[in-house]
């Protein structure tokens, strides 16, 4: 969602970059262009900024771009700082990790180590971007393309966004969420209901349906449905029995466990069965949960998400440069800003910190456009159906149907995986000295690199599933969590122990976590 | 929806038709500050022991004029890493893609990097700059002063005149034409209302009256002119409005000295010629966390500034702390300049006295005796507390103590602390001592 202002990684681009690069703009032949660009110069006016949005709006439009209204807030940058601390969100319940991340922002951005973002665009409705005071004119419209137009559309076409958030009910969830663990603290104290939002942070990536579409939020029925579950816990509530353990062992269905579905949803597991949480405490895991989820879908597009905002930014601004809207200037200065931004150091260089999702995207994107419009030989045979075809469509059908892993899987082609130079290795138990390239970009490795890519960005890839597999069958309360091992990959035993801890915590039994094979044989056993 | 090339989109300057796109540009920058202070508060409450411990490290190496300010603390990262899980880079087999491939073929193999090492990408982010070990981050001035002088007070402080410590309080101050709605006396108003218009109505009726008076002597077109004007002012008489903006009256707030504790602080320096730079320096920093302690939790505290060589002199902060000056060592007049002080300018029951020296305690046995004493019969009596802070000789033979100090050994009473600072890093802790918050006893 925040475009990190790469500083270092442009510092050892070539120099003169824009003078060889053919991607400089040149005038469109057959376009009547303004006589005057509507503002020249870095000073910038709400007046000037309405003015580039309409500009954007009429561009957008043109070329088929669907999006929420939008809203722009023009912050400092001491609340871009509170911004980026609470992951965007305007409001969010407070906790110390969040005060952690706007520390070491501030400290980078102090020192000058790191840039701020500049752009922070959130998924509600109507969308709501941030522009920061200390921008410049061209870095603003950069902003307002990339954020207001680019986001936004991906936002509202994208197929995970349209099933799995709603857009217009997350802020007041959040406000709720906000005096609700304000409550709590009072009531509880702080120390204990850190303690609990210590244990969900952790387990939120566990606290995601990941196939089924959640319910909509409504802050009405949350409140309704709090209130009713507390008043229950009031209105049982009996002193006599309630320092009295009930024998389990009495129960008719304790001898024979009642079959039992793995479930997936660690956290809303945990919310619903856990034996000895409180009301307040279920409903803490239940805000990390939905709040979790609301941001599920963002993990899953990010290159997709970054991809089409980089390329609708490049794309608006250059139809405002090709109609005269704004001079040369302006064009030079934002391109140095986009340079940085989809600069891509090479795996073996000091700035590489992975795969840059803005390269990846915009490069993606870009090539759905070039091949529409000049396809080659090559994609003909590759893309037979979108050679030759109207972009703006194609484009919008990429933006709409993919998330990362099949958008990759799609349109990732030959010529993105020449200009990336990407390659593909293998990493295997006979040889731990040695990574294998087995395929580069060439003829004969173009399909391998391609699925390799896209599954490295399925979550499986990056981040272990565990599911439920057993709880409460007994009188030991243990609860059994499994770990299916692929291709031989086994848990970290120092973050498993870490994780099961705090899984622990919040369950208050014995909590297990097995590493089964494919077959089901247990292979490796985790305690706390 | 896709339109045709030139629709919605004017390329001859005319306003471009609005598109659905723009809200409204909010401007936010006025905003009060919000949740940012509200974390970063909770995690300096979490981490308060770790903070602190690196606190006062840093406060050591500070130089003189920084002590008191902000700045860069760097904790240990053990703690606040916030884990998850991850597979074991070692187990198994993968595939990857990298970026960047320049030499490679199919086949060839690159030597695979340590572990710990940054890695081979796949979407470790590794930890910002500073490597996972430690986290660095800047404390504002304030939060770094509280959490220097949390628990810290000064003792045996007395409310010796009823009222609290906050020295200002807002009071109710008669009327004012502008204020906050919530302010607005209605009653007020209305009664202004009704003034405004007696007073208005009688000044018209006056006119009016004119008016007629003269229409009964006009003829013709001139009497159509009157009457035209009496008829205008009726109109108006009728028509005073019930209530104007300057009717309005809110209560006024106004900003009063409440009676309270009064206290002050002399500190003694001690800045003759065997105090060298490394001792002043010790001092002053003394004096300076004193001054900031003072400034801090007791904003209207008094600080009265006494250097000495062999004669005593009032000097001011500046001066104090800034201006170097040197000669010989007498303890003695410096302790009676104080006692000048307080008898003529803070004497009386009303008055928290405080006072806090610093020397290196050379002196002469004479001079110490008699210093002693004066302390012991004249100054202890009528002050709440006498810190004394010795800085001895670190070229001495061995750390014996001071002649100031075996002088001291004559003073008793529990108003009288002392502590030896050998160290910039004993300063601290020493003052810590010294202010420490007494349990209720």
């Amino acid at each position: 969602m925040t475009t990190p202002n790469d500083t270092d990684s442009g510092k050892q681009r070539p120099w003169p970059k824009l003078l060889t690069k053919p991607t400089v703009p040149m005038p469109r032949a057959g376009v009547v262009r303004r006589a005057e660009p509507i503002a020249t110069g870095t000073e910038w006016t709400v007046g000037t900024l309405e003015r580039f949005d309409r500009a954007l709006a009429a561009h957008a439009a043109r070329l088929g771009l669907d999006t929420y209204p939008i809203q722009y807030e023009l912050i400092t940058a001491n609340q871009m700082l509170d911004l980026c601390s609470t992951v965007g969100m305007p409001i969010h319940y407070a906790h110390w990790s969040f005060g952690k991340q706007l520390l070491s922002q501030e400290h980078g951005y102090r020192k000058g180590m790191s840039g701020l973002a500049y752009e922070i665009v959130i998924n509600t409705n109507p969308a709501i971007a941030y522009l920061m005071e200390t921008n410049t004119l061209a870095l603003q419209v950069l902003v307002m393309a990339h954020a207001g137009y680019g986001h936004n559309a991906f936002f509202k076409t994208n197929y995970l966004f349209r099933q799995f958030t709603q857009a217009d009910a997350i802020l007041d969830y959040l406000q709720f969420a906000r005096s609700f663990v304000q409550e709590c603290e009072q009531q509880y104290g702080w120390r204990e209901v850190e303690a609990v939002l210590d244990c969900c942070h952790a387990l939120a990536p566990y606290g995601v349906d990941r196939y089924r579409r959640p319910a909509r939020l409504s802050v009405k029925r949350e409140r309704a449905r709090l209130n009713e579950r507390l008043r229950f816990a009031e209105r049982h509530y009996n002193p006599n029995f309630a320092h009295l353990h009930m024998d389990e062992t009495a129960e008719p269905e304790a001898q024979t466990p009642p079959p039992f579905d793995p479930q997936e949803n660690l956290l809303y597991f945990i919310e619903k069965h856990a034996p000895k949480l409180h009301a307040w405490q279920r409903e803490l895991v239940r805000i990390v949960r939905k709040v979790a989820q609301y941001f599920y879908p963002q993990r899953l597009t990010k290159v997709a998400n970054e991809g089409a905002a980089t390329f609708w930014h490049y794309t608006l601004l250059n139809e405002l440069y090709d109609a005269g809207e704004v001079d040369d200037g302006f064009m030079l200065e934002w391109l140095g800003n986009h340079g940085d931004v989809v600069a891509q150091p090479a795996f073996d260089s000091r700035g590489y910190h992975g795969l840059n999702p803005y390269t990846l995207g915009f490069s993606i994107f870009r090539d759905i456009r070039r091949i529409c419009e000049e396809p080659t030989d090559e994609d003909r045979q590759w893309f037979p159906s979108l050679a030759g075809s109207s972009w703006p469509e194609a484009i919008q059908f990429a933006m709409t149907n993919f998330k990362d892993d099949s958008l990759i899987e799609q349109y990732l082609s030959p010529k993105v995986m020449r200009d990336l130079r990407l390659f593909m290795m293998h990493d295997g138990e006979e040889d731990r000295e040695h990574y294998h390239v087995v395929a580069i970009h060439n003829e004969g490795g173009y399909t391998k690199v391609r699925q390799t890519l896209a599954g490295q960005y399925r979550s499986e890839s990056y981040m272990p599933t565990i599911l439920v597999a057993r709880a409460n069958d007994d009188a030991e309360r243990a609860l059994l969590l499994q770990h299916r091992v692929e291709s031989g990959r086994m848990l970290d035993t120092h973050s498993a122990e870490t994780i099961l801890g705090y899984v622990k915590q919040l369950w208050k039994f014995d909590v297990v976590l097995e590493e089964v094979d494919a077959e089901g044989r247990r292979l490796k056993i985790h305690r706390t | 929806m896709p339109t045709g090339d030139d629709e919605g989109f004017t390329r001859d300057g005319a306003p471009a038709p609005i598109v659905a796109g723009l809200l409204r540009i909010v401007d936010r920058r006025g905003d009060p500050p919000g949740r940012g202070a509200v974390n970063r508060e909770r995690f300096i409450r979490r981490f308060k022991d770790e903070i602190k411990r690196a606190a006062d490290e840093e406060f050591g190496k500070r130089s003189i004029t920084d002590v008191g300010r902000g700045g860069r603390i760097s904790i240990p990262g053990r703690g606040l890493a916030e884990p998850r899980l991850t597979h074991d880079e070692d187990s198994g087999s993968r595939d990857f893609v990298l970026p960047g491939n320049r030499e490679y073929l199919p086949g060839d193999s690159i030597a695979r990097p340590r572990r710990g090492a940054d890695s081979g990408g796949q979407g470790d982010d590794p930890g910002s700059g500073e490597g996972s070990d430690s986290f660095a981050f800047v404390l504002s001035r304030e939060e770094f002063l509280s959490l220097f002088f949390d628990d810290l007070e000064l003792p045996n402080l007395e409310r010796t005149r009823f009222g609290e410590m906050s020295m200002e309080r807002m009071r109710r101050g008669g009327y004012s034409r502008e204020g906050l709605p919530t302010n607005l006396l209605p009653g007020m108003t209305v009664r202004m209302g009704i003034a405004r218009r007696i007073a208005l109505r009688g000044a018209i009726a006056e006119s009016i009256e004119e008016l007629e008076r003269q229409c009964e002597t006009a003829q013709g077109e001139e009497r159509e002119t009157l009457l035209r004007e009496i008829e205008r002012l009726h109109e108006r008489r009728r028509s005073l409005p019930f209530l104007e903006d300057v009717d309005r009256r809110y209560r006024s707030r106004v900003p009063t000295a409440a009676p309270a504790t009064r206290a002050v602080m002399l500190c003694l320096m001690d800045v003759s010629g065997s105090m060298d730079e490394r001792k002043k320096d010790l001092a002053k920093r003394f004096f300076a966390l004193l001054y900031l302690f003072l400034e801090r939790k007791y904003g209207h505290v008094e600080v009265v500034f006494v250097r000495h060589t062999e004669t005593a002199e009032e000097v001011d902060e500046e001066r104090f702390f800034h201006d170097p000056q040197t000669g010989g060592t007498l303890v003695y007049p410096a302790l009676e300049l104080a006692l000048r002080i307080i008898r003529t300018r803070f004497g009386g029951p009303d008055w928290n006295v405080y006072v806090a020296q610093a020397s290196d305690g050379d002196c002469t046995t004479e001079d110490g005796h008699k210093s002693a004493a004066f302390i012991g019969q004249e100054l202890l009596p009528l002050v709440r507390y006498f810190a004394y802070v010795d800085i001895p000789s670190s070229s001495g033979w061995f750390n014996r103590a001071s002649d100031l100090w075996q002088s001291y050994d004559a003073i008793e009473g529990p108003a009288f602390a002392r502590r030896a600072v050998h160290d910039r890093s004993d300063i601290w802790p020493v003052f810590r001592e010294l202010f420490a918050r007494k349990q209720a006893a």
